[in-house]
């Protein structure tokens, strides 16, 4: 029935938040597809239904109506423990905040994943942390805690327990937000070297530059897509990295 | 999860935040060595009032003249209200369960000789009294039936009576004079301490039953009679063959009630086994109150935690953890927490029981049941304080608790 290889496909999805006697929606109906291999940025300003819609995909939280297939399962009608079994075999969050766990090694945390997974991949977890570690360019600082790695390496540390359970869809939620310039060119490289392995990125965010980053734009508008299109020109983050530190050796 | 991996989670957690944890564990800790103290302190009790009742004899029925029922008055013509020289016989003749029956006369007087005077207990008995009393002899003889028969002015003396008026030395062969009577002493009985109600059981004298009735008190008639079974089971059968002994001796008819009062050890115990025991109750039940605080403590720290871990919850439920995994993660915590504090509290007991048996002197005595039972309730308790913040934790909001700060 599904394309095999559409991640992301929901169709007249609402959501409707009551408050008192006047009903807000949200999300107005969003029809939505995302294939194997895209990245994806998808902006608006606040208020707009892009954090609901995010919640949404991400399988946090249910849509009042419409349907949501994520790699073929629909999940808009699952129960809250299956819903934790897709978030955690499908789905690889990143976080403004980066939501790291306080006192815990990078090592750990990025472990953290596989010992909620009950489908019998968490074998040598230890081992598959430290591979996903090096991944995102952090072989060495594995026993560090966040409190002792800057924002940028916090950020890869997330990215790297995202990716440790082999997800169907990166979904990033203003991954950038906390991060200064240079340190958002180097987390967008990052995402578009993982795009260019082959794995789904999703990016909510607000600023146009990261966007700019992504393959295609989706802009969301008072809960509906108001803009969907490829983006022209897309910027190469790694080329971006090398002229900004160009510009700061000038600058020096 | 695996359970080893929700332990290792929980002792992170417990370790991340030493100070805490060990302020919660604190409430169980003291609560479990309170009881554990407190108890040892009863059961200690309750074993030195049992090896005393024990020191009485072995499997010892005491029979005593009138009945609590009675109030001691005699039931008219025909029957009596005393114990007799007859009854003792007629139970030494026909009393099939007895291995041993023994009238005691007892009489107060000055006991003189040796170096001076000591007042004293005199027990007039029969042969078989050491032998009832599990009472061995620390020098010389007890005397026999001959000396019985021939009304002989022997006796046997008390540790404590022999220690008063000879000093240390042999009393055996030496005479002392009881009313002016001269008793050659024959033997001298091993200490065998004081009763459960203090009094001690070696301040006596004794001598032939026919002695001290023809030439000390004159009476005919007996304080009590003993008498002791082959074994403590047989004990219920024989003090219903010494009732009916009594009864067909004392002439009762058949809807009177006794004018006698058949006791056994176990009788004799129960009254101070009661009172201790209900001391036991009492320390455990203090000692339990402060387990329930300590338990009210760890609930307390645990909402707390749940409170400030709401992120952490955040975060591990949007990478998988389900409502269940959160319940049984902090469940899990408060109870590897309160068994820590249990197993401490444990050996603090044990070394406070120690203590207190130091320095005061008391018995005490630790059970593996206490234990058993104090690790067992301090689990439960982290259960029970434990599952109304692991249950607050659980249904928690993802997006909410993310967004927590």
């Amino acid at each position: 029935m599904k394309d095999s290889n559409i991640v992301i496909q929901t169709s007249g999805l609402q959501k409707v938040y009551t408050m008192g006697t006047t009903e807000v929606k949200a999300l107005a109906g969003v029809d939505f597809t995302v294939t194997d291999g895209e990245m994806v940025a998808i902006m608006g300003a606040s208020g707009s239904g892009k954090s609901t819609l995010m919640n949404i995909l991400g399988c946090l939280d249910y849509p009042t109506s419409g349907e949501y297939y994520l790699d073929g399962l629909r999940v808009d009608k699952m129960s809250k423990s299956d819903l934790a079994v897709v978030r955690n075999q499908k789905i690889g969050f990143i976080f403004q905040g980066f939501n790291l766990l306080a006192r815990t090694s990078a090592l750990e945390n990025v472990e953290l994943p596989m010992l909620y997974d009950r489908s019998g991949k968490k074998q040598n977890t230890k081992q598959k942390a430290i591979e996903s570690l090096k991944r995102v360019g952090l072989g060495e600082r594995i026993d560090h805690e966040p409190s002792e790695l800057s924002g940028g390496q916090q950020q890869r540390v997330a990215i790297a327990r995202a990716l440790v359970t082999d997800p169907a869809l990166l979904l990033a939620d203003e991954p950038t937000g906390n991060l200064d310039s240079r340190t958002t060119i180097e987390v967008m490289a990052l995402f578009q070297e993982l795009n260019d392995a082959g794995m789904t990125v999703l990016i909510v965010t607000h600023e146009n530059d990261v966007a700019e980053f992504a393959k295609r734009i989706v802009e969301l508008r008072d809960g509906r897509i108001i803009r969907d299109e490829p983006v022209v020109d897309r910027h190469d983050a790694k080329l971006a990295l090398k002229k900004f530190v160009d510009q700061q050796s000038v600058l020096v | 999860m695996k359970p080893t991996t929700l332990i290792k989670i929980a002792g992170k957690s417990i370790t991340k935040n030493k100070m805490r944890s060990l302020l919660t564990m604190l409430g169980i800790i003291i609560g479990v060595g309170a009881v554990i103290v407190m108890v040892a302190i009863g059961l200690g009790a309750q074993q030195q009032i049992q090896q005393q009742i024990n020191q009485l004899g072995t499997n010892l029925i005491v029979i005593t003249p009138g009945s609590s029922n009675q109030g001691g008055v005699s039931r008219g013509a025909g029957t009596f209200n005393r114990l007799k020289i007859e009854d003792w016989e007629k139970l030494q003749r026909e009393g099939q369960l007895l291995s041993g029956v023994s009238p005691v006369i007892i009489t107060r007087t000055q006991a003189v000789g040796g170096s001076g005077n000591w007042r004293t207990t005199i027990n007039g008995v029969a042969t078989s009294y050491p032998l009832i009393r599990d009472w061995n002899m620390a020098s010389g003889v007890f005397f026999d039936q001959s000396d019985i028969r021939g009304i002989k002015k022997v006796a046997v003396l008390g540790a404590t009576v022999a220690e008063n008026l000879f000093q240390g030395q042999d009393a055996v062969g030496q005479t002392i004079r009881l009313r002016n009577v001269p008793f050659q002493i024959i033997g001298v009985l091993e200490k065998k301490g004081q009763t459960a109600d203090g009094a001690d059981q070696d301040d006596v004298v004794l001598a032939p039953y026919t002695t001290v009735q023809n030439r000390l008190s004159g009476w005919t008639f007996i304080a009590q009679i003993l008498a002791s079974t082959g074994s403590p089971a047989d004990i219920p059968a024989a003090q219903e063959e010494i009732r009916l002994i009594m009864r067909e001796s004392h002439k009762i008819a058949q809807y009177d009630e006794d004018d006698f009062t058949i006791r056994n050890q176990t009788d004799l115990a129960d009254a101070a086994q009661g009172t201790t025991e209900v001391m036991t109750l009492l320390l455990a039940a203090i000692a339990g109150i402060s387990l329930l605080v300590g338990g009210i403590g760890i609930m307390n720290i645990m909402l707390v935690s749940v409170t400030e871990r709401t992120r952490e919850i955040g975060i591990r439920m949007a990478i998988g953890a389900r409502g269940g995994d959160v319940l049984t993660q902090f469940l899990v915590e408060s109870i590897v927490m309160s068994l820590i504090g249990g197993a401490i509290g444990v050996f603090i007991g044990f070394s406070g029981a120690k203590a207190v048996a130091h320095f005061t002197g008391w018995n005490t005595a630790i059970s593996p049941t206490t234990v058993m039972v104090a690790l067992v309730f301090s689990a439960c308790v982290g259960i029970f304080f434990g599952f109304y913040p692991a249950r607050k934790a659980a249904a928690l909001n993802p997006i909410e608790a993310l967004r927590y700060e």
